[in-house]
């Protein structure tokens, strides 16, 4: 005989959903490698002699032995590659040669305006999409939801740094609510700077996430749980917030995660548009300084970042949806 | 119904890919006939009409070195145009082609390409593509060779995952029971069912080129000035936002409209195919 469901066995059994978290960084070993390896040889594969790269053109003979030695840059690839991760071990990423500074530090000062920037590009855009889906799938086929599927398929094609300009244009130029590029010093003024920037990455994020939002609810309102609830009576409202909307956002959380790619891709674009002090920012600017290991540096950072989101969705949807097994 | 009206017929039917074909083939219009179409060179500098508003003999104005913003508009629709087929054509190509290999022979050559997909997937795909334009330097080539290093997983994730479930099937097993070649099997047989879904896919693929292509020459690390194209035209028209808003407004309308073509193009596809996005 089947022992009797005790909360208490249901508890272990949540949990057990929970055992990829344990075993899912370990999977990660082979993509943080190739990840190191390409940012490697995003730096050596440079025309011209490596220590002054990695130095900048006014380097001294001193700094140019010292480098050689740190990176072992007279040695094969293979072993030079063995000095990076050593070096990577040891929080070392090199010199910034446009900034003077250690480019970890560097790294560290302009997390924070990107992290903010990413958090409420995805806020807004859920404040956007929901509610643009909701009104398009209630009334599928009514006014409303032909605007929205129209708004959303252009939406798709709407580039970031035109946006970016229109909103200032609109909002800055003509109206002077808000400032036009910058980013402020304290929370208030920050929160003020990134409303233009984040309603920017918003305004195209959405038009991705209503799309597929829409389809979920239109399958959840057509589907078994809907009517079960509806046929105990439950008015049409609790149906949709309670059981429809929650189901469709599962999803959700997914393509928000395969699409974080792209999210920080833009943010790479909106903060060049709106100068707001970014790791995008940061690594535009070391493309044209010609400042190789911020480059190297963003990089990596971006794509650690991103493994590292991927996992948080993936438990994020194990949380959500009681049906999923990783 | 006669045979040779049919498809016709089913054309009119789907009021979607007519009006996204119908905008595709106006901007490959303007693109081919820009010598015609346009009123003015699109680098000539008018320097007695800088900053121009919009007006009968300029109907996008001009910018700040005098150039006619409707000419360069529709001098940009060759560049940029060109930068978005050019852009997905090798992703596809070399996609398709590893994916159909990976997927068919499985083994350690599946193992190896997916893990190559896994680390390039890691990447933020504009943080990869500027990356090796960091190496190879800024131009409209770098973008090429950067886009078919980055793009081509997609590609091969989708076909690989097609040709999984293909090869198990009846007529992949007859044919390889009639002693076909696996060259034979893989291009002919197994290949042409597989392309459905990414000829959806090359679509809505091809708007994500074309902003892409144009955010890295809105950054100045792609197409170089003076040559007309739209990403470039809004950058420099960035700088005079408060005083002549048209220099930026009307070149991102038409990526706007030109990628609103590809959409409504690609889910029109999506549709015909039967193909779930």
């Amino acid at each position: 005989m089947r022992p009797p469901r005790t909360a208490q066995r249901r508890g272990a059994e949540g949990l057990h959903r929970y055992r990829f978290i344990l075993f899912r960084p370990l999977q990660f070993l082979p993509v943080l490698l190739g990840i190191s390896v390409i940012t490697f040889f995003l730096v050596r594969l440079i025309p011209g002699d490596p220590a002054r790269i990695l130095l900048g053109t006014r380097a001294t003979p001193t700094a140019i032995a010292n480098i050689r030695a740190q990176y072992g840059l007279d040695e094969p690839y293979l072993v030079q590659y063995f000095f990076f991760l050593k070096n990577l071990g040891a929080g070392e990423m090199g010199r910034s040669t446009l900034f003077k500074i250690d480019v970890l530090r560097l790294i560290a000062t302009r997390i924070e305006p990107t992290l903010a920037l990413v958090l409420a590009g995805v806020v807004l855009a859920l404040l956007i999409a929901v509610p643009s889906a909701a009104l398009s799938a209630r009334r599928q086929g009514g006014a409303a939801d032909h605007a929205v599927r129209v708004l959303s398929t252009a939406g798709l094609g709407f580039p970031s740094f035109w946006l970016g300009a229109m909103l200032i244009l609109l909002f800055s130029v003509k109206l002077d609510w808000l400032p036009v590029s910058g980013y402020g010093t304290n929370l208030g003024d920050k929160l003020v700077h990134l409303v233009l920037p984040g309603l920017t990455i918003a305004l195209s994020l959405s038009a991705v996430l209503t799309r597929s939002l829409r389809a979920g609810m239109i399958a959840g309102l057509g589907s078994d749980i809907a009517t079960a609830a509806r046929a105990r009576g439950m008015p049409e409202n609790v149906v949709f917030w309670r059981h429809v909307v929650p189901n469709a956002l599962v999803p959700t959380v997914n393509l928000l995660a395969v699409n974080i790619g792209w999210l920080i891709g833009g943010t790479v674009v909106v903060e060049s548009v709106f100068a707001v002090p970014g790791l995008g920012q940061l690594m535009v600017r070391g493309i044209f300084s010609r400042d190789y290991m911020v480059v190297q540096g963003v990089a990596l950072t971006f794509a650690c970042a991103t493994v590292l989101i991927n996992f948080i969705a993936d438990i994020v949807t194990v949380a959500l949806d009681p049906r999923v097994e990783l | 119904m006669t045979a040779a009206l049919a498809p016709r017929h089913r054309l009119l039917r789907r009021p979607m890919l007519l009006a996204g074909l119908g905008l595709l083939g106006a901007f490959v219009v303007l693109a081919v006939f820009a010598p015609l179409i346009a009123p003015y060179d699109p680098i000539w500098q008018d320097s007695a009409a800088r900053l121009v508003p919009p007006s009968a003999a300029h109907p996008f104005g001009t910018d700040n070195f005098g150039r006619d913003v409707f000419s360069r508009v529709i001098w940009g629709a060759r560049v940029d145009l060109q930068m978005a087929v050019i852009g997905v054509v090798f992703p596809f190509l070399i996609g398709t082609a590893i994916g159909t290999v990976a997927g068919f022979f499985g083994g350690w050559i599946d193992a190896l390409f997916m893990r190559v997909i896994d680390v390039v997937l890691a990447f933020p795909f504009l943080v990869l593509m500027l990356s090796i334009i960091t190496i190879l330097g800024p131009g409209l080539g770098s973008f090429y060779i950067a886009m078919a290093l980055v793009g081509w997983v997609s590609y091969a994730r989708l076909i690989r995952a097609q040709i999984l479930v293909l090869k198990t099937q009846d007529f992949a097993v007859a044919a390889a029971s009639l002693g076909f070649s696996r060259g034979r099997i893989m291009f002919r047989h197994l290949l042409p069912n597989a392309l459905a879904g990414s000829l959806v896919f090359v679509m809505s693929d091809t708007v994500l080129v074309l902003l892409n292509g144009a955010a890295i020459s809105y950054l100045g690390l792609g197409v170089q000035p003076p040559v007309a194209e739209w990403g470039i035209m809004v950058a420099e028209g960035q700088g005079f936002i408060t005083q002549a808003w048209w220099i930026t407004l009307f070149p991102g309308l038409a990526i706007v409209t030109l990628a609103f073509g590809f959409s409504l193009t690609g889910d029109a596809l999506a549709d015909l195919f039967g193909v779930q996005e």
